[in-house]
């Protein structure tokens, strides 16, 4: 009886889970889908908490077997303190560093997975189906937990530059297969826990390893391909326990999760291959592009507004600068001030902008600009010819005509935004330095660009203001 | 190579199962707007959270005098509910913006 609910409860949990995901790729539906795998999540959760039943190594059940209170105490505290830390993290986090908060939830999944495998080995050395899938989970929650941590350095800005080993990609793979093999060899022969640790150890090492030298504008892939591997070990321990919810939700996240890896490296043009193994910054980024020079253009404040004001139709490109500077609401309130004076604005949303795929749509909607007024790339691109002024906040290598003329460039091939296409260009940035790939950006140097220099929030303050009194 | 064969046929329904959940989360994704990736990657985020049923599991059959593996399992259970609870709660929060005005 019991355990017939138990499958029920989990025959329920995957169904919202399916259900839930697709709910969330629309955006009338989006919360309600979230909130049902929620729902879905608890009912497992409680089932395999209240209805437990203990089974002997050869699936016999031991009736009448009573789990100790301090077993309970121990699940019960965990889930609270995990209840109250998460929530409160969640709740609290602004919304510019939300991208470094999803990877360090993911991280937490995988040391979750590899701490399953660290408990189970002792228990399966004689059957090596189960000894294969513990070890699978484990390396792969590992690593998936290593390089969100790093992931997660990388985007908070403690590890600012991609940090690269020489012939990092001969010692990665080197890495890799002696990770596979020792895991392999510990399949076959069920050594002491000493070589557990030690594989622990080296899977921790690689996930290193694996994300470090890749920079910064990669992290969003980087995020998504670990994301799917945190799947992918939940998956395992799925097999290990013939559990129906963990395979159907580890599975889930770990396909949806490749395929979303795939959609962004589609966006920037370039394989996944060259993500993890190819040179973006660093090295690359000191070849090639250095050789641009000519003048560049400022502009004020008030020669900005009126320019603005006075035109029929404004496109506004936010980039992570805008995120960092908090400046999303005073974008906002200019978006409605020159709308009031009958100037048609919109937001060009490139694929990648930001630290992930949609940060910007997050981070605008946030304050209150409406999704209709977000248009994205392949749409808004045709419309620049028509667009009197473009207005560049913060971004840089999304709109870096390089990506189509200069074949040496690291971004060469990557779809941009055309705002050259615009009768003028504005941008907006703190100095002159590179974005984030760092490559120089030859559109600054274009006749029709003016750089307006400042602080987003700052510039963007001044600049309501100013058309306000005109 | 029959004890391949064999292994398949061992776990047929375990391979359909992996196989037809693969299609279902490719399908699932397909045609999402650029929009929604980042909510939808923090969902997935939260659901892969369900490894804590996994964590819980190993706990309940833990013996009660091996403090290593109370300590470890602890652990993991509270890894897994900050993945699952967080995971959620931020994925809402992003959501909560998206709502029509």
């Amino acid at each position: 009886m019991k355990s017939a609910l138990l499958e029920l409860s989990y025959l329920i949990g995957s169904v919202t889970f399916i259900v839930g995901l697709k709910m969330m790729g629309n955006p009338k539906s989006a919360r309600k889908g979230n909130l049902l795998g929620a729902a879905g999540m608890t009912i497992a959760i409680l089932g395999t908490i209240f209805l437990f039943e203990k089974k002997t190594e050869d699936g016999v059940l031991i009736a009448d077997h009573v789990v100790p209170g301090i077993i309970y105490a121990l699940i019960f505290g965990a889930i609270l303190l995990g209840t109250i830390v998460g929530w409160l993290t969640a709740k609290k986090v602004q919304m510019t560093k939300m991208p470094e908060l999803v990877s360090m939830f993911n991280g937490m999944g995988g040391a979750c997975a590899a701490l399953i495998g660290l408990m189970e080995y002792q228990h399966n050395l004689h059957h090596t189906g189960a000894l294969a899938t513990i070890i699978a989970g484990m390396v792969i929650g590992t690593v998936s937990f290593s390089g969100s941590i790093i992931a997660y350095l990388k985007l908070n800005g403690t590890m600012k530059q991609p940090i690269r080993l020489p012939q990092y990609n001969v010692i990665n793979t080197i890495v890799m297969a002696g990770v596979v093999l020792f895991g392999a060899w510990v399949v076959m022969t069920a050594p002491s826990m000493t070589f557990l640790y030690l594989l622990f150890a080296v899977a921790i090492v690689y996930g290193i390893l694996f994300t470090v030298p890749i920079g910064g504008a990669d992290m969003p892939v980087v995020i998504s391909l670990l994301n799917s591997f945190t799947g992918l070990a939940a998956a395992f321990g799925g097999f290990l326990y013939d559990n129906k919810i963990m395979l159907t939700g580890g599975i889930l996240v770990g396909s949806a999760g490749t395929l979303l890896t795939l959609v962004m490296c589609k966006a920037m043009n370039r394989p996944l291959s060259n993500v993890i193994f190819g040179a973006f910054g660093g090295g690359n980024a000191a070849e090639g592009s250095s050789a641009i020079s000519g003048s560049i253009k400022d502009i004020n404040v008030s020669d900005t507004a009126v320019l603005m004001n006075y035109s029929k139709k404004v496109v506004i490109v936010p980039g992570y600068g805008l995120a960092v500077a908090q400046a999303q609401h005073v974008i906002h309130e200019l978006e409605t001030i020159l709308e009031e004076r009958g100037v048609e604005v919109k937001y060009a949303i490139h694929p990648v902008a930001g630290r992930m795929p949609g940060h910007m749509n997050v981070l605008l909607a946030e304050s209150n600009v409406s999704y209709d007024k977000l248009v994205e790339m392949e749409d808004i691109n045709p419309e620049f010819p028509s667009t009197d002024v473009v207005l560049v906040v913060g971004a840089n290598d999304v709109v870096n005509p390089a990506a189509h003329n200069d074949p040496s460039s690291p971004i060469y091939g990557m779809p941009i935004l055309d705002v050259e296409n615009a009768s003028h260009i504005i941008v907006n940035k703190r100095s002159m330095s590179a974005g984030y790939a760092g490559i120089e950006n030859e559109l600054f140097f274009n006749p029709k660009t003016s750089m307006l220099f400042g602080d987003a929030k700052d510039v963007l303050t001044k600049l309501v203001a100013e058309i306000k009194s005109l | 190579m029959e004890s391949i064969l064999n292994l398949i046929s061992e776990h047929r329904e375990m391979i359909y199962f992996v196989l037809l959940s693969v299609f279902v989360g490719i399908e699932v994704i397909g045609g999402v707007p650029t929009v929604l990736h980042t909510p939808l990657m923090s969902g997935a985020n939260a659901i892969h959270g369900v490894v804590i049923v996994g964590a819980i599991y190993v706990m309940l059959n833990v013996d009660p005098t091996d403090y290593l593996a109370l300590a470890l399992g602890f652990l993991a259970v509270l890894l897994g509910t900050l993945n699952v609870v967080g995971g959620f709660v931020v994925t809402d929060r992003m959501l909560e913006m998206f709502k029509k005005k």
